[in-house]
């Protein structure tokens, strides 16, 4: 899933930056821009799409949706903390995950590449399971665990979910991240040693920052996709935004109105995310070669 | 008239790729205010001997002293050698100003942001003192009006001539060329070597390697001919040029033209 970014080895000769934004070439991970809306096939389907709310709003059910809304709005919340926090802190854990296995000693590099293939090699929802009915069902054995202060939070489902979600981000942006650190140009790394930074400034300085730079797009790909996991979570009792609509059918006996809202809640979302990360890979512009 | 202070000084350097022997015990120094072009064959080491004196490469014998303070090495234990303080080669690199081939600005800044990086991040120079200076340089080497762009969007001239900019900013001690014009078009050889030409004329400490035969001549103090590894020649431009001894420099010289 993960495209990596295997960029040639940097030449010698004048580096221009080959990441313009990937995005462009996949779909739903990109936004138009203002003036391309007015293209005749965009204003066709912009018409169908019309045509689309109108029969949903006229033919179909939505007088329960003043009854949910608060429920549908606490789970929107829930989705997007999910989300954030396990892609910030994925991402935490992916920098040194892709850094160790470009620089790193054996003992480090092999077990980092060890995490990554096993984590990318199975269902989500595999390693989801594992936690929460496996680890969480031997922690109360331990009296020592039951006892410390957290046990408060490791009774309850949602640190599972995070911890899967953040595992699993962790190890497809780890393999991001280190394409990222191999592709940034040797000649520019050697600059920095040569105007006298230390290794932790270079990697501050110039060496992270270059390398996030470049896995921008990428990175948006991947928080798209990881907004789209976070469904999962309902399968351990945490209620998110799908748990709540799962709720309202079984409640309601209606089939397709929550769905259809559900669709378009994750579809808004992730026209947010794209729009944020956008505004992040304008800020340093590259040359579209 | 007595002699000037030793800005570089290389003694018996060696340097070695394996069982690829390509310095074979170099000694040269460069006093202050002198200009020394490096010339010679592709592969014959002059990128290597360049790189050795901010050791960028560690050499595998001999030493470098910089204003007479000598960089410390120490045997590792595969036998080659390492500095032993990484903190004085850092503190010496910061002083000698480096440009590239391949010009290697960093590509997520802007061309002030490069310049004022080094005087900031390892000198330690406060940030409106840095701009200030960075855009005296800008202005210098003309490229004032590209203060906030990114380097992908420049010419490579005018790349390069930003990072001769960042080279200044952190008011060298001597300035290091490595081919500074091999990388661009003929037409924008012109205008970066103006700008050094400009730097050799203030008398400051420069050694430069180029396959700019007339530049090196009129330009350089000392020219130096590397061959296979060693010192092949050396002297004043017009006796390298004008009357050369040994068979390869000869031949260099007409296949050069
Ligand atoms: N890191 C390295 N590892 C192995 N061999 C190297 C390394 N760097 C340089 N060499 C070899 O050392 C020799 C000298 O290289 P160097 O780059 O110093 O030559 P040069 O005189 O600068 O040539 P050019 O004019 O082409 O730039 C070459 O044969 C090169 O292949
Ligand atoms: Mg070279």
């Amino acid at each position: 899933m993960t495209s990596e970014q295997r960029t040639a080895a940097p030449a010698t000769r004048v580096e221009l930056p080959p990441e313009e934004s990937t995005l462009d070439a996949t779909a739903l991970t990109s936004l138009p821009s203002g003036r391309a809306l007015l293209e005749p096939h965009r204003i066709a389907l912009m018409a169908v799409g019309a045509g689309i709310v109108f029969c949903a709003a006229w033919f179909l059910r939505w007088d329960w949706l003043p009854n949910y809304a608060g429920a549908i709005v606490s789970g929107v919340g829930v989705t997007l903390l999910m989300l954030a926090s396990t892609s910030v802190l994925g991402f935490f854990l992916a920098v040194p995950l892709g850094l160790v296995q470009v620089t790193g000693p054996w003992w480090l590099s092999l077990p980092a590449q060890g995490f990554c293939t096993i984590i990318r090699g199975t269902p989500l929802l595999l390693q989801l399971w594992l936690l929460y009915y496996g680890l969480g069902s031997l922690f109360p054995q331990f009296p020592e665990i039951r006892q410390s202060f957290l046990w408060p939070y490791l009774r309850e489902a949602w640190p599972y979910g995070v911890a899967a979600l953040t595992l699993s981000f962790a190890a497809y942006e780890g393999e991001v991240m280190r394409g990222a650190f191999t592709g940034v140009p040797r000649g520019e790394l050697e600059a920095a040693r040569a105007y006298g930074m230390s290794r932790w400034k270079l990697f501050w300085r110039i060496w992270l920052p270059r390398a996030v730079h470049r896995a921008l797009p990428t990175l948006n790909g991947e928080t798209v996709l990881q907004l789209k996991a976070t469904p999962l979570v309902a399968t351990i009792t945490v209620i998110d935004v799908y748990a709540v609509i799962s709720k309202v059918r079984q409640v309601t006996f209606l089939t397709y109105e929550p769905l259809l809202l559900l669709a378009l809640i994750y579809l808004i979302l992730t026209a947010l995310l794209v729009a944020a990360f956008r505004y992040f890979e304008k800020r340093i512009p590259t040359r579209s070669a | 008239m007595t002699e000037r202070a030793e800005a570089i000084a290389v003694r018996d350097l060696c340097k070695r790729f394996g069982a690829l022997e390509v310095l074979k015990g170099i000694s040269l120094t460069a006093r202050e205010g002198e200009v020394i072009a490096i010339i010679g064959g592709s592969g014959s080491g002059k990128s290597t001997f360049l790189r050795c004196i901010n050791m960028l490469e560690v050499p595998s014998s001999g030493s470098v002293a910089i204003r007479g303070e000598e960089i410390a090495l120490r045997s590792d234990r595969r036998g080659g050698l390492v500095p032993s303080d990484r903190r004085q080669v850092q503190r010496l690199r910061a002083r000698l100003g480096m440009v590239f081939q391949s010009f290697n600005l960093w590509q997520h800044m802007t061309i002030i942001q490069n310049v004022i990086e080094a005087p900031m991040h390892v000198l330690g120079v406060p940030r409106a003192e840095a701009i200030e200076r960075g855009e005296a340089l800008l202005r210098r080497v003309g490229l004032f009006d590209k203060r906030d762009v990114y380097p992908a969007f420049l010419s490579g001239g005018q790349q390069q001539r930003a990072a001769i900019a960042r080279a200044l900013a952190i008011q060298p001690h001597a300035m290091l060329f490595d081919e500074p014009t091999s990388a661009l078009d003929p037409e924008l050889v012109g205008e970066v070597l103006g700008v050094i030409g400009d730097l050799a004329k203030e008398q400051r400490t420069m050694i430069l390697v180029t396959h700019e035969m007339k530049f090196a001549r009129d330009v350089a103090s000392h020219i130096v001919f590397l061959a296979h590894g060693v010192i092949e020649e050396q002297g004043p431009p017009e006796q390298i040029f004008g009357d050369p001894k040994s068979e390869l420099l000869k031949k260099f010289i007409s296949s050069s033209h």
